[in-house]
């Protein structure tokens, strides 16, 4: 990160004035865009490899100012929708509107002064200089003849800067490493300075510094006014910088809307066919992803017993594969408290370092006596202190059944230690 | 510096180099002739037109049939007659069809080495050359019967005795349009033209073509000679005429595959980027595809198959001026007309003339094996 700190300060002070002129232009070109159009709006799109269905009845829309993310599993299409956005594969059905008008009625030419596209890769089979593969950006602003004007020269320029690919703009891009060359790739979008951009997994061979200055990039541009739909896998990455997120699922729009709404653990569960807890981020605030296997768990009741990030953790998993869960007593702030809210549940607090409340001592123990099983993580708590442990007891008391899992234990034995206990008392019975 | 500029200032040394590459080989020969000599020689044979022969009064245009030109030759230098008439009788129809020929298929090697993005791509890779060969193969073998019946609805009633030459050369034409079009349409589906398919057809009909050609020239008894000369390329009795010819087809051709020099860059990208960057691809493709091929049929159906002139040229101008076809694509036509010139006159200079296909061939193999184990080249 080190290694090229002059981009900084003087990246954003170029930005600041090619915001400017994107607000100009745009002051211009509403003759061009009748107010109000997105700048993409995709209706009932359907496509399809030959008689394989891809997609069908796709809609999105992508106004001025917002970045919309299409998530999905591998395979949903998102690369398939952006594709035919682009015009480059034929839908079986459907429409696809640029700043208002029918994609298929614009010339080539037209289309790419109004979406530009980054692709995941690209393959060139010689060895042009990264500056002529981000001139190339400009080549429907050129008539055939054409040389690069003023222009030309300046959208070049700060393309280069805006990407941080100025420092090698004169390698050839054979010679580049895969993410600085996917960085060449979003300058060359940006010199095609088009109101709206298409980008596909723009951070999939980044590393972290990079990764997160093209999406803040993106997400400045899209705050100056251009509109931009990106396929993200990473959805963490999705719900932290977008306005809206579109998920592609089994063939179709599964979701739509803004990220706190969509992903959720059972959006995840169907789009993905994974088990998910969402939570929330602390560095960021913006929702938080975090995947299982499957484990086709028959849901149940937990009343899940203990503290901190242990306990945290087992009642994340057990809420991911599906089971209802809630906590208490638990000291107010407590990592347990978060995890279980997060997942829906109720979790009964009171403050710390203060004895509790007799009320909220018989609100625990109703919780536990309503679930199928009180889980109990960390060996000590049961024998802790003496008056701390007979409350604890009276709560662990009140279930059917107790769970015991130790503070080291992993999702999947937490996960294995309720189903085993669970089927063993059911046969017991 | 823009691109169009580079490409100018290299273009204009090329040019020169043309020149004084003609100008060399001219004076190489069976008659030394020394070049200054070969100078005045060709300045005499100039001819410009000098005015209107016409009453053009007060600035009114006069009407085009009211109009002829009067030549004249701006030059007289004293030049020995017996020089004059070799220089311009003899030995330039054939350096300038060379040039010519040299100028057409480096060009459409470039064109098709990036049209496929592949470096080993050549203007025989659509079936231009082996269709060629086809048709010239089969007339020389059928001459009579081909020319009576199948030249006639394409020359006209008028020239039913066609010549030998102009009949190789016509149906060399017709074979190499006709194969890549073949080729061009089995690899078309829906107004698509995915390259990897057509890279397949050009094979499997340079395939086919090839059995034809060989059946042919079992077939050949007394005219195999003809056949294997043709088919190893050859210059010889080059005529002013199929010089007018291959001028007249050759340099538009070069202009309009030059106006798609950035477009061609852009391919490069991958056809999916070059729509996305507002090129209408197949549009584009077709374009391509149709002037190379008429360029290099162009070329071929004077001059026979000449090999490695398209696929080395390119290939030599690329190391030096890099890969944008805005400089490369002028600067290699320029390169292959030298190249060719100066094969065919050492092809023409030893005891025994040797085809100029065997020149190019046994010099440019070794060179392009020196280029790939050059570390350089891998990288293409």
């Amino acid at each position: 990160m080190s290694a090229d700190p002059p981009v900084g300060p003087v990246e954003s002070s170029d930005r600041a004035e090619s915001s400017d002129r994107v607000h100009a232009e745009d002051g211009d070109g509403s003759a061009v865009e009748p107010a109000g159009d997105p700048r993409i709006a995709v209706r009932d799109l359907s496509v399809s490899f030959g008689d394989v269905p891809v997609v069908s009845g796709v809609d999105l829309d992508v106004d001025r100012g917002s970045l919309v993310g299409l998530v999905g599993p591998n395979g949903a299409g998102k690369t398939t929708v952006l594709r035919a956005i682009k015009g480059t594969i034929e839908p079986d059905a459907g429409t696809v509107r640029l700043n208002g008008d029918p994609a298929d009625d614009l010339s080539a030419r037209e289309v790419g002064r109004r979406v530009a596209s980054v692709p995941q890769e690209t393959s060139l089979a010689f060895d042009f200089p990264v500056r002529h593969v981000v001139e190339m950006g400009r080549t429907p602003h050129l008539g055939r003849f054409d040389g690069h004007g003023p222009e030309d020269e300046r959208a070049v320029r700060e393309a280069m800067d805006a990407a941080g690919v100025a420092r090698f703009a004169d390698r050839p891009i054979t010679a580049v490493s895969g993410g600085e060359r996917q960085r060449v790739l979003l300058a060359r979008a940006l010199a095609q300075e088009t109101p709206a951009l298409l980008l596909d997994e723009p951070t999939a061979s980044l590393d972290v510094n990079h990764a997160v200055r093209t999406v803040e990039l993106v997400r400045e541009l899209v705050d100056d006014g251009r509109a931009a739909l990106a396929a993200i896998h990473d959805l963490d990455m999705a719900a932290r910088y977008c306005d809206e997120i579109v998920v592609l699922a089994n063939g179709g729009v599964h979701a739509a809307g803004p990220p706190e709404e969509v992903l959720t653990a059972d959006a995840v569960r169907a789009a993905f066919d994974a088990e998910a807890f969402v939570g929330r981020n602390p560095a960021t605030g913006s929702s938080s992803v975090t995947a299982f296997r499957r484990s086709d768990t028959d849901p149940q009741r937990l009343h899940v017993v203990g503290s901190g990030r242990d306990a945290a953790r087992v009642a994340a998993r057990l809420a991911a594969a599906g089971h209802a869960v809630s906590a208490g007593v638990v000291p107010a702030g407590d990592a347990l408290a978060g995890v279980v809210s997060d997942a829906g549940g109720t979790v009964v607090t009171a403050p710390p370092f203060e004895p509790v409340d007799a009320s909220v001592q018989a609100a625990a123990v109703d919780l536990a006596r309503a679930a199928d099983a009180a889980v109990v993580v960390g060996e000590d708590i049961r024998h802790g202190g003496a008056g701390e442990s007979d409350a604890t007891d009276a709560i662990v008391r009140a279930a059917d059944r107790v769970v015991e899992i130790g503070s080291d234990a992993g999702g999947a034995a937490s996960l294995e230690a309720v189903r085993t206990a669970l089927t063993a008392a059911s046969t017991g019975e | 510096m823009s691109a169009w500029v580079r490409s100018a200032a290299w273009s204009a040394a090329l040019a020169a180099a043309l020149v004084l590459v003609v100008v060399v080989s001219a004076a190489i020969g069976p008659v030394r002739i020394p070049p200054v000599a070969v100078v005045k020689a060709v300045l005499n044979a100039l001819v410009v037109p000098v005015g209107v022969e016409s009453v053009s009064s007060g600035g009114v245009p006069v009407s085009a049939s009211g109009v002829s030109f009067a030549y004249r030759s701006p030059f007289a230098f004293p030049v020995d007659d017996v020089h004059q008439r070799i220089v311009v009788g003899v030995r330039l129809p054939r350096i300038l069809l060379a040039a010519l020929v040299g100028f057409a298929l480096a060009a459409a090697g470039t064109v098709m080495q990036g049209f496929f993005r592949n470096p080993m791509a050549d203007p025989s890779i659509i079936g231009v050359s082996s269709g060629a060969a086809a048709g010239a193969v089969a007339f020389i073998v059928f001459p009579a019967a081909l020319s009576t019946t199948v030249a006639l609805p394409l020359v006209g009633a008028v020239d039913v005795g066609l010549s030998y030459g102009a009949g190789v050369s016509l149906f060399a034409f017709v074979g190499a349009l006709v194969a890549a079009f073949g080729v061009y349409a089995i690899a078309t589906r829906h107004g698509r033209t995915p390259v990897a398919t057509l890279l397949l057809a050009g094979v499997a009909v340079q395939t086919f073509l090839g059995a034809v050609i060989s059946y042919l020239q079992l077939q050949a008894g007394e005219s195999l000679r003809r056949i294997v000369a043709w088919l190893m390329g050859h210059l010889s009795g080059a005529a002013w005429s199929d010089v007018a010819v291959t001028a007249a087809v050759v340099p538009p051709l070069f202009v309009l595959l030059l106006a798609y020099a950035r477009d061609l860059n852009v391919m490069l990208l991958g056809e999916e980027e070059a729509q996305g960057l507002g090129i209408a691809v197949e549009r584009t493709k077709r374009i391509l595809l149709g002037a190379s091929a008429l360029i290099t049929a162009a070329g071929v159906a004077f001059a026979g198959v000449i090999g490695f002139v398209g696929l080395i040229v390119p290939h030599m101008l690329r190391l030096v001026v890099g890969p944008d076809h805005r400089v490369l694509l002028p600067t290699a036509a320029l390169a292959g007309g030298s190249f060719l010139v100066a094969a065919d006159t050492v092809a023409r200079s030893g005891s025994a003339e040797l085809p100029v296909g065997v020149v190019t061939a046994a010099v440019g193999a070794p060179f392009f094996i020196y280029l790939l184990m050059n570390r350089e080249v891998h990288e293409l």
